[in-house]
């Protein structure tokens, strides 16, 4: 138990003293908030689906947890170049127990990022009809992000080097999100885009936190907590084995 | 304490370390020297559970680091060749981190990390993070949290590399100690021969993955009929220069260039 939280603290300390990673996480979910908000939101309006902040925002939300725990989890990289990871590799404990302090620290960062911009988006203009859903909104972010830190871990356990990682970005982390329903809904898109937000966990996310937040929902909340959990308990899963199959 | 019997590590098609066979004693320290690329650190990462061998076996202290990965990894400290701390985390949190991952008390692992701390003169600044360290404080640090939790077994990879002769020096003095005094077993690969010559018991000289001489410094000094470790060395080894692959920072220049693309 010990382990799982020296380690949960390590990526905690390590985030909170990297100012240009904080600056930089808030960055982004703002830039699509104010570009996609205020640039399309007139269209969705006279398109007849209300107000676009309000539907985008739980989309901005579930981006900055995507994109931070793909990050935090990709960083097992990163401490395999600068040698840390050899401490943790030798050290006299199961490594699923690394992993899993690992994945928790990383999605802590990444749901208290995701709240800090659920406050962002209240400030520009977000409303939520009801804050008796906030449990479940918080359930859907942890969910998300301990699913991503997990595939995050998973991928840098099999990349040697950080040559993939724009692979990753590219073919896995901007299809999830741009496929995901989180910018536009999913009832008038063609059939078979339809299908591929099916089998695109995120989807599940972005539509489980529109409903705890707007009420709002396409799939069903309890399909999606339910994929959701299964997915990542099969990520979790998955990466604690690649993390523990690890040679350096 | 430490055997290795018909040990082979294979790469694809090259084969880094060729059936070798060697057998450290309790309380002995065994210096493992050879050229860049000769495979120690191979060795090193395969009786340290990192790697697992392609066949052959190894022990160490009569456990199987590929099947008794835990409790073998409680014998041993290990300095890596390359640095293995946290930049951004402190000189203490790096060994207060240790501490726990070995289960070391509370109590016990604020004193151990004190006199550690002190031994190796870090004290002083055990509250900065360690990206503001020079290479020998690191490097210092390193070998402080390797005897964190008392292993019975240390292995130190280039320990000395990029050290001042006042550390040098100071690390071979307390690991001289701790050896004679609690009988702690040593196996060392270094550069530096003089330093070799000066705290091995016993030395395998390695090149081209095979252990290819073994003996007390004076064996292998008669055997070549030179008149110091290092003319030993070269008389067996060659004055070939051998090339290496890149280093991890290389790797990670690569990785800035991805990263100004993605942003």
């Amino acid at each position: 138990m010990n382990v799982v939280y020296i380690l949960w603290l390590r990526q905690l300390k390590r985030s909170a003293r990297s100012k240009a990673r904080i600056i930089g996480s808030f960055a982004q979910p703002l830039l699509y908030l104010l570009a996609f908000g205020f640039g399309f939101g007139s269209m969705f309006q006279r398109a007849g689906q209300g107000n676009y902040i309000q539907f985008l925002t739980p989309g901005v939300i579930t981006m900055s947890i995507l994109f931070t725990s793909i990050f935090t989890g990709i960083e097992v990289i990163w401490d395999r170049q600068f040698g840390f990871l050899k401490e943790t590799l030798v050290a006299p404990v199961p490594r699923i127990l690394i992993m899993i302090g690992r994945t928790l620290g990383g999605a802590t960062v990444s749901v208290l990022q995701g709240i800090v911009v659920l406050v962002i988006c209240l400030a520009v203009g977000f409303r939520t009809p009801s804050l008796a859903l906030l449990p479940l909104a918080l359930a859907f972010m942890i969910l998300t992000a301990i699913l991503f830190t997990a595939v995050g871990t998973a991928l840098a356990s099999v990349l040697p080097d950080f040559q993939g990682f724009q692979l990753v970005m590219n073919f896995l982390v901007m299809p999830i999100f741009f496929l995901s329903g989180a910018l536009f809904p999913l009832t008038n898109v063609p059939r078979a885009m339809r299908m591929i937000a099916a089998l695109d966990p995120l989807s599940y996310s972005v539509d489980g936190l529109r409903f705890a937040l707007i009420g709002v929902t396409h799939f069903g909340v309890t399909l999606d907590l339910a994929i959701l959990c299964g997915v990542t308990a099969a990520a979790l899963a998955i990466g604690g084995y690649l993390f523990s199959r690890i040679q350096v | 304490m430490i055997r290795a019997h018909g040990l082979v590590k294979k790469f694809g098609d090259f084969t880094a370390v060729d059936n070798i066979d060697f057998d450290v004693a309790k309380g002995e320290i065994f210096a493992f020297l050879g050229p860049n690329g000769a495979g120690k650190t191979t060795t090193i990462k395969m009786l340290t559970t990192l790697l697992r061998p392609t066949s052959g076996s190894v022990s160490l202290d009569g456990l199987d680091p590929v099947t008794q990965q835990t409790a073998t990894r409680k014998q041993f400290g290990i300095v890596f060749q390359d640095p293995s701390v946290d930049d951004e985390l402190t000189a203490y949190e790096n060994m207060d981190f240790h501490g726990v991952l070995y289960s070391v008390p509370r109590k016990l692992r604020q004193e151990r990390i004190e006199a550690l701390l002190r031994l190796f003169e870090l004290w002083d600044r055990r509250k900065d993070q360690v990206k503001l360290f020079s290479g020998g404080m690191r490097r210092r640090l390193e070998i402080a949290r390797s005897l964190l939790h008392t292993p019975k077994i240390i292995f130190l990879d280039e320990p000395t590399l990029g050290l001042d002769p006042q550390t040098r020096n100071q690390l071979w003095t307390h690991i001289k100690k701790l050896n004679d005094e609690e009988q702690v077993t040593v196996f060392l690969t270094t550069h530096y021969m003089e330093e070799a010559e000066r705290v091995a018991h016993r030395i395998a000289i390695i090149d081209h993955g095979k252990i290819i001489a073994q003996g007390t410094p004076d064996e292998l000094k008669t055997q070549t009929a030179t008149d110091t470790l290092e003319q030993a060395f070269l008389t067996l080894t060659g004055n070939t220069i051998r090339e290496e692959e890149a280093s991890g920072v290389d790797k990670l220049r690569t990785f800035g260039k991805v990263m100004r693309r993605v942003k």
